[in-house]
């Protein structure tokens, strides 16, 4: 389970990427120590011992300062030279790499395979086999950062780019978004989950067949929507769903409605119609165009189970 | 003074006049041209944004420490985290040392009277108050909570509130434009007869080569105000993806000024430690060339590094690849400098007052921070390290670590010529000290968090970083507490302070050997005339005739006066 730096490796590149660290490690240690070693030796040998000592002066050593310069010149290139090699690994995927394409939005990551599945907040990826995400945004900046794959990379609206790994152990990870990017980007989590091949392909070709309520709480969550919406009466940022289907909605403007699938609906279409009175206008427009309508139908399937 | 008899009764000769009670009047310090006077200003100003955003940063890390919500709301802990850096970065960190030690000393090192243009000096310091008002202004009005790099287009979301503050950024901005150039030219006219290049202190010249970053990078930030001012107006792509423009091009522009700021930031500090690692050794600052050039070469190198802060962007590879190189050659000076300062106490004379403490404490928290520079330089490491904790821990250690610890020692070493009063010594080393464990165990645990993949700008967190988000809470009472008591010093010694000679420390250059403290109005009585180097404690000796330096007495070196 990883070491007291870095955590658990699980991709082809994490070996390659802690040598990496490792090396920049030891090499910072071993300056540390010298440095402060005779910081601490110099200052303890040549202690002020009497108030009126001036200490004779010590001449220029140019060879020493020649060796201040070329010994880290050396250092760093050879570090330079190791890091390079290992990004231009971490950049060209190989041809044959299985491609799943990605959409980032605030706050979730929708995946989309070949045949056409897809997945929100759920990455099914075979194990021992190239996998390159290929993603791009619908609103603002986020990144995909798989801290045991050793991989990150922004994601940019109006553009793609894309990130490849291998990952070496079925089990699954933490996805995070790592681009700064409003109220829940903390919340903007997503799960690679690593499968035997066998098992990988069996997924991609199976529906999912649970009651539409157990898959609108797996959308819930996979969403973002719980970073903002409470399930225990409790107040977030959003309203509490906990007994909000049939309720009375008292809004800004003072006018008031009940919480049936019509309001349900619009409020996740398009979330600045109505504003809850007392709540900011804070709900992102993208989960309009990102949610898939049968989706939105499990979710408020979902939130009629919340009693 | 006491000899002093054919004096009319009228006038008091009890207190000689210094710069500080020549004239008491309101009027008197607000519409000052004298920089000692400036300096005293923006020590204020500058010290009331510290404490702000320090205060900002206590509540950030008390609520992060449980996962959850501890404190505050997710869009509160957003604006608080942005607040704290759009202050510590644009109000307290550029302006803090040159605009306060550097109005205070380097005209004084020069043996100048004033800056080379008062009225422009004080201009500045309005212009600065100005931006001051107008980024919080800005804050309080935009709700901002898009950190301190206002990455666009999530910024721009914000509608016209991001311009707004880009303007009052750009504001504060010329105040240092306008200082920087003043400095530059007091540094070619103003220098004493004898006052070469070769003898200038190393304070001096850091505040030269920061200088010329402050002239040369910030004008950017106007440029790329009004690049988003056109966009917002006539509706031109320039960085807005849903007007076919390219949110890659606003962290170039925001990098190429933030970069160099980076120097503006962590030059001035250098200087601090050369001057101190010189005086507290008694000994000529080793590799006085190199370590004056390096000041340079990096204020050089550091416009041709932004693009390492953008390894994960999008940028080509082409791009990162020549960024990450030119990146390995700015640790070269850099390496040149501790090395020397470390090298400046070998066969020296080393006392450990408290500014010393502090001086040690830098090339401590410098080192680990200027090494894990080199680890997030490097390519393939770096994919994994970016916009983690790890980035948090460098750039606090070099920022903080670095600069703040930096000019707290300053704070302390020039204290004394500042005020006419000596600190209490045992007080201030346990602040330097107490800052010191707690600045470690706040920051070196979000080293680890950060490698084991924490993010930074999070609310909220995974289970497994509880632990150390705790720790590093923790720390930051302690430092803190340390932070508070350096405070309690400082008005501990003007109200009960000894009285401080003209030259405690035993320094060689202009400021101590020719003034008085609190110096008079106009510096010098006369022109001094400099016959030796800055770090020359040998001249020193012979020049106050008893073979020996000064001692650190403050009765007994008044007697120079």
């Amino acid at each position: 389970m990883g070491t007291f730096w870095m955590p658990e490796g699980a991709s082809t590149m994490s070996g390659e990427v802690d040598s990496l660290f490792y090396l920049v490690y030891w090499i910072s240690v071993v300056i540390f120590i010298g440095v402060v070693a005779a910081m601490a030796y110099f200052a303890i040998k040549y202690r002020r011992t009497r108030e009126s000592y001036v200490p004779p002066i010590v001449h220029e050593n140019r060879f020493l300062e020649a060796a201040m310069i070329f010994i880290p010149l050396i250092l760093t290139m050879v570090v330079f030279t190791f890091g390079f090699k290992t990004y231009l690994k971490m950049n060209i995927a190989p041809p044959t790499a299985y491609t799943i394409e990605a959409v980032a939005s605030q706050w979730k990551w929708d995946f989309t395979y070949p045949n056409g599945k897809q997945v929100t907040g759920e990455l099914h990826v075979p194990e021992g086999k190239p996998v390159k995400v290929h993603s791009t945004s619908m609103d603002v900046l986020h990144s995909f950062f798989i801290p045991q794959f050793r991989v990150k990379q922004d994601v940019v609206p109006n553009r793609y780019s894309s990130v490849w790994f291998q990952a070496t152990k079925v089990d699954s990870f933490d996805v995070f978004c790592t681009e700064y990017c409003g109220t829940s980007h903390s919340g903007m989590l997503a799960k690679v989950i690593v499968h035997k091949p066998e098992d990988f392909e069996a997924w991609l070709n199976a529906g999912d067949d649970r009651p539409l309520d157990v898959q609108g709480e797996s959308l819930f969550k996979a969403n973002s929507c719980n970073t903002c919406h409470s399930i225990d009466g409790s107040r977030i940022v959003g309203p509490t769903f906990k007994g909000l289907f049939g309720s009375s909605r008292t809004f800004a403007d003072g006018t008031t409605r009940t919480a049936d699938e019509d309001y349900l609906r619009q409020s996740i279409m398009q979330p600045g119609s109505e504003i809850v009175e007392s709540y900011p206008n804070v709900m992102p427009a993208s989960y309009g165009t990102t949610l898939r309508p049968d989706d939105v139908t499990k979710i408020i399937e979902y939130i009629k189970t919340l009693k | 003074m006491s000899e002093t008899v054919a004096v009319p009764a009228s006038i008091d000769t009890s207190v000689p006049k210094n710069y500080l009670n020549h004239d008491k009047s309101i009027k008197s310090w607000l519409l000052t041209l004298d920089h000692k006077r400036i300096a005293l200003l923006y020590l204020v100003t500058i010290s009331i944004v510290f404490l702000v955003a320090g205060v900002l940063a206590l509540l950030v890390r008390a609520e992060l420490f449980t996962a959850g919500e501890t404190l505050m709301k997710p869009d509160t802990y957003n604006q608080f985290f942005s607040l704290h850096g759009i202050l510590m970065v644009f109000l307290f960190i550029v302006p803090s040392v040159p605009a306060i030690m550097g109005n205070f000393v380097m005209p004084m090192q020069l043996g100048a009277i004033d800056v080379a243009f008062p009225r422009l000096n004080l201009a500045s310091y309005y212009i600065y108050l100005i931006g001051g008002v107008l980024v919080v202004t800005a804050i309080l009005a935009g709700n901002i909570d898009t950190g301190w790099t206002f990455y666009t287009p999530y910024s721009a979301r914000l509608g016209s509130s991001v311009i707004f503050m880009t303007l009052a950024v750009f504001i504060a901005g010329f105040s240092s434009i306008l200082t920087g150039l003043n400095f530059i030219v007091t540094i070619h006219k103003m220098r004493a007869p004898g006052l070469t290049w070769n003898r200038l202190p190393l304070f001096v010249w850091s505040i030269y080569a920061t200088s010329i970053v402050q002239v040369l990078a910030t004008p950017v930030i106007g440029i790329t105000m009004l690049l988003l001012l056109l966009e917002k107006t006539l509706q031109i792509g320039i960085f807005d993806p849903a007007l076919g423009g390219d949110p890659i091009l606003f962290q170039h522009f925001f990098w190429f000024y933030s970069h160099p700021a980076v120097y503006i930031m962590i030059l001035p500090a250098f200087g601090i430690i050369s001057d101190l690692m010189g005086v507290f050794s008694r000994h000529e600052v080793q590799g006085y060339k190199f370590v004056a050039l390096s000041s340079v070469a990096i204020a050089f190198l550091g416009f041709l590094v932004w693009g390492h802060h953008m390894f994960v962007s999008g940028q080509s590879a082409i791009s990162s690849i020549v960024f990450s190189l030119i990146t390995y050659l700015i640790g070269i000076p850099t390496g040149v400098k501790v090395l020397n300062w470390v090298g400046t106490m070998y066969r020296g004379s080393v006392s450990f007052k408290t500014p010393m403490l502090y001086a040690l404490s830098f090339l401590f928290l410098f080192t680990i921070g200027g090494l894990t520079g080199v680890a997030l330089g490097v390519l393939g490491l770096d994919i994994h390290l970016h916009d983690t904790y790890f980035v948090v821990a460098h750039f606090h250690y070099v920022m903080m670590g670095g600069t703040v610890i930096a000019a707290i020692g300053g704070l302390h070493y020039w204290w004394p010529k500042i005020t006419g009063k000596m600190y209490n010594e045992t007080m201030g080393s346990i602040a330097a000290v107490l800052i010191f464990i707690g600045f470690n165990v706040t920051f070196f645990t979000q080293f680890v968090l950060g490698t084991k993949g924490m993010p930074r700008r999070y609310y909220d967190y995974q289970i497994q970083y509880e632990a150390l988000h705790q720790i590093s809470t923790v720390g930051s009472w302690i430092l803190a507490s340390g932070l508070f008591l350096v405070l309690f010093t400082f008005i501990h010694s003007l109200m009960k302070g000894k009285k401080a000679g003209s030259n405690p420390w035993g320094a060689a250059t202009l400021e101590w050997t020719h003034t008085a403290s609190p110096p008079s109005p106009h510096n010098f009585d006369e022109q001094p005339i400099v016959t030796h180097g800055p770090y020359d404690y040998h001249a020193l000796a012979r020049v106050s005739g008893d073979g020996a330096a000064q001692t650190s007495e403050p009765e007994l070196s008044e007697s120079r006066h």
